[in-house]
């Protein structure tokens, strides 16, 4: 099987989908450098550089998403989002429903997200259960290569508008821009197989809301998504070794969400812990809770998220982040309580 | 400082302590020991000493992602600010925030890494000065970039509106990261503040008697009048948007950097379906064209403001090097007592 990086698999599924359909677009700001690739191929018409205007640009792409076309409108960090929030909030969101659900919005927000690599509390967030929380939107992760393609061809497929996320530690070209900045003298804690892995010869779609289990156990199921599942998988090397086995569940979307394969983990392990890069209140790890609980599974539950605020001291952003210490230490509490 | 008359000995102090100090970030940032991205302003140094000479105590400064210049002329201390980008707990902001996101209540200066934050920002404290502090007023700098953003117009018309005393300072390096910003900009800048109410000045940004003859009209119009303005600069970028500027990279390591990305390039540019010929190749002339820009701007730096305003004071070469002297020993100081 052939290997690619997560940014060459994300490029290739584009490549076969802009050839497959015209409609297909790119807009966002130093897309002609920062998608330099499909700009020589598809020219400018169709890889189309923007001013610094978020607010224009994705409002913009909401509505020529309506009027027939496909855009892939990039913000280049999640955090900017903030931006462009009435877009989303207010219009993208909304027009389904507001139409009767006679208009659709087939619009793809891509965005890098994620911190790790000191660049402070602005430019490093997760967001994708603030996203996720508005009805209409769909938020996808990846955190392999392969999910990376096939999920943004379901992006692309999606007759509403999907929020695609790529970690900044999975993207070598974002750590690089972001982190790096040419330099040797820095060290980052990427997932090797997470930021180059196999992939399909040819790219197919695959479903929005469909999870997967990284590893299976008994003892605990550990839900998270994104760069987490490494960390998660990790944990669950350590936590074997003291006796106990987990299930660790990669979400790969936000919304939709794969209640079923939840449920169906937390039924066998009775123990859940979400670990979550997102911030902890208000967030997915609340959601997946309410989730189980509805479902009225008996469940012994605790969490591992971004309490706060990232800060720029890489020792307490580290700390600040769901490491493996905290999941173990996590974890081990869990098995313990009665 | 004479009220018509600049005191260019002072100036190029200031500015040579800006460049100086950046530099240094710039090799501790090299060494891994400052983290993430970094935004440096050199090229900007006649702005940034042209601008702040007119401010006064309780006067405000709303910075964007490149306020280390602009922050340091302010009066900031540089041990806590070097402090502050090394991540130290007696950093400015504890190491909490970094070099994007300096904050100092003492001084009224906020930084944000949101491009076009600094429009709002400077209205608010404005307007807050109109309450409080009459006789002060407050700054945004930001890039001709920003000037895109709505919320930085918005602002323009909030503070016309509202008749606050506020200063827009837009420094135009003509590149928005690697785009050329006239190539998503439309009309003139200027115009749009005229547009919006503003009274316009413009200078040289590479100049800092320009800046600071421009720089002392604008403030004179804003203070105590509660009319605001907008002043155009010009510059250039010495390291790019960001150290490790892709665009710059190249340019610098043409060999090495364009072995890696011609293969991925070329692959996709002789793929069957796709633009036509012409279309392929007017992209890839464009991709060129910004190269060559920049690898030119890199071989000549027309504009360094230190390199001007030094050859104006280069009759007096010995003032000029004890002058120097002084300003090299008081960096490298910071920078021991930062790292200690």
């Amino acid at each position: 099987m052939r290997t690619l990086t997560f940014a060459q698999a994300i490029e290739e599924a584009l490549a076969q989908a802009m050839a497959a359909d015209e409609r297909i677009i790119i807009i966002g700001e130093d897309v002609h450098m920062l998608r330099v690739n499909l700009f020589a191929r598809f020219g400018k018409k169709r890889v189309l550089a923007a001013p610094i205007s978020e607010a224009a640009f994705v409002g913009a792409g909401v509505t020529a998403a309506m009027a027939g076309m496909r855009p892939v409108v990039e913000i280049m960090l999640v955090d900017f989002v903030g931006v462009a929030m009435d877009a989303l909030l207010n219009h993208a969101a909304k027009t389904d429903m507001f139409s009767g659900g006679r208009w659709q919005v087939p619009m793809v927000i891509r965005a890098a997200c994620g911190g790790g690599y000191g660049d402070g509390g602005q430019h490093e967030q997760s967001l994708w259960g603030w996203l996720a929380h508005i009805p209409g939107l769909s938020v996808v992760v990846p955190s392999t290569p392969a999910d990376a393609g096939r999920l943004m061809l379901a992006a692309l497929d999606h007759d509403g508008p999907v929020i695609f996320l790529e970690h900044k530690l999975l993207s070598d070209y974002w750590l690089e821009y972001m982190g790096r900045g040419g330099r040797t003298t820095v060290q980052f804690d990427v997932p090797a197989i997470g930021a180059k892995g196999p992939v399909p010869q040819t790219w197919r779609s695959l479903p929005l809301g469909v999870a997967t289990l990284r590893r299976e156990g008994g003892d605990l199921t550990i839900a998270t998504v994104g760069v987490s599942v490494y960390r998660a998988l990790q944990a669950a090397l350590v936590l074997e070794k003291q006796g106990y086995t987990s299930d660790v569940l990669d979400l790969r979307s936000v919304w939709p969400l794969d209640k079923k394969a939840l449920w169906d983990s937390v039924e066998k392990t009775g123990r859940l812990l979400v670990v979550d890069e997102d911030y902890q209140n208000f967030g997915l790890s609340g959601e997946l809770a309410a989730t189980v609980l509805e479902a009225n599974l008996p469940v012994k539950y605790s969490r591992v998220c971004t309490a706060g605020t990232l800060p720029y001291r890489r020792e307490l952003e580290e700390a600040t982040l769901p490491n493996v210490e905290r999941i173990v230490d996590s974890a081990r509490r869990l098995m313990a309580a009665q | 400082m004479t009220d018509n008359q600049p005191d260019l000995w002072i100036l190029y102090r200031r500015m040579l302590t800006a460049r100086l100090f950046e530099e240094a970030v710039g090799k501790l940032w090299q060494q891994g020991r400052i983290s993430g991205e970094m935004h440096l302003g050199t090229g900007e140094e006649a702005i940034a000493a042209g601008v702040v000479d007119h401010l006064t105590d309780n006067d405000a400064l709303a910075l964007d992602h490149r306020g280390t210049a602009p922050y340091l002329l302010f009066g900031g201390d540089p041990v806590k600010l070097l402090r502050e980008f090394l991540g130290h707990p007696k950093g400015l902001c504890r190491g909490m925030g970094g070099h994007m996101h300096l904050f100092d209540p003492d001084k009224l200066t906020a930084s944000s890494g949101i491009v076009g934050a600094a429009g709002p920002a400077a209205a608010g404290f404005a307007l807050a000065a109109k309450h409080l502090r009459p006789d002060n007023i407050a700054v945004a700098i930001f890039g001709e970039g920003a000037m895109n953003q709505g919320a930085l117009m918005e602002s323009m018309n909030l503070a016309a509106a509202w008749r606050l005393p506020a200063l827009f300072v837009c420094k135009d390096s003509q590149w928005a990261i690697t785009t050329l910003s006239a190539t998503v900009t439309g009309g003139a800048l200027t115009d749009r503040a005229k547009g919006l109410g503003l009274k316009t000045f413009a200078a040289n940004g590479s100049d800092v008697e320009a800046v600071w003859r421009a720089a002392g009209s604008a403030v004179n119009r804003v203070r105590g009048r509660s009319k605001p303005a907008f002043l155009y600069l010009t510059c250039s970028h010495l390291e790019g948007h960001f150290l490790g500027d892709a665009l710059l990279k190249i340019a610098r390591h043409p060999g090495k950097e364009m072995k890696e990305i011609a293969g991925p390039l070329i692959k996709s540019v002789t793929r069957i379906k796709g633009a036509g010929l012409s279309k392929r190749a007017a992209s890839l002339s464009m991709v060129t064209n910004l190269i060559g820009k920049t690898t030119r701007e890199q071989i000549f730096k027309p504009h360094d403001p230190i390199k001007i305003v030094r050859k104006k004071l280069k009759k007096r070469p010995t003032r000029l090097e004890v002058l120097e002297t002084e300003v090299t020993q008081e960096i490298n100081k910071v920078v021991a007592e930062a790292l200690a």
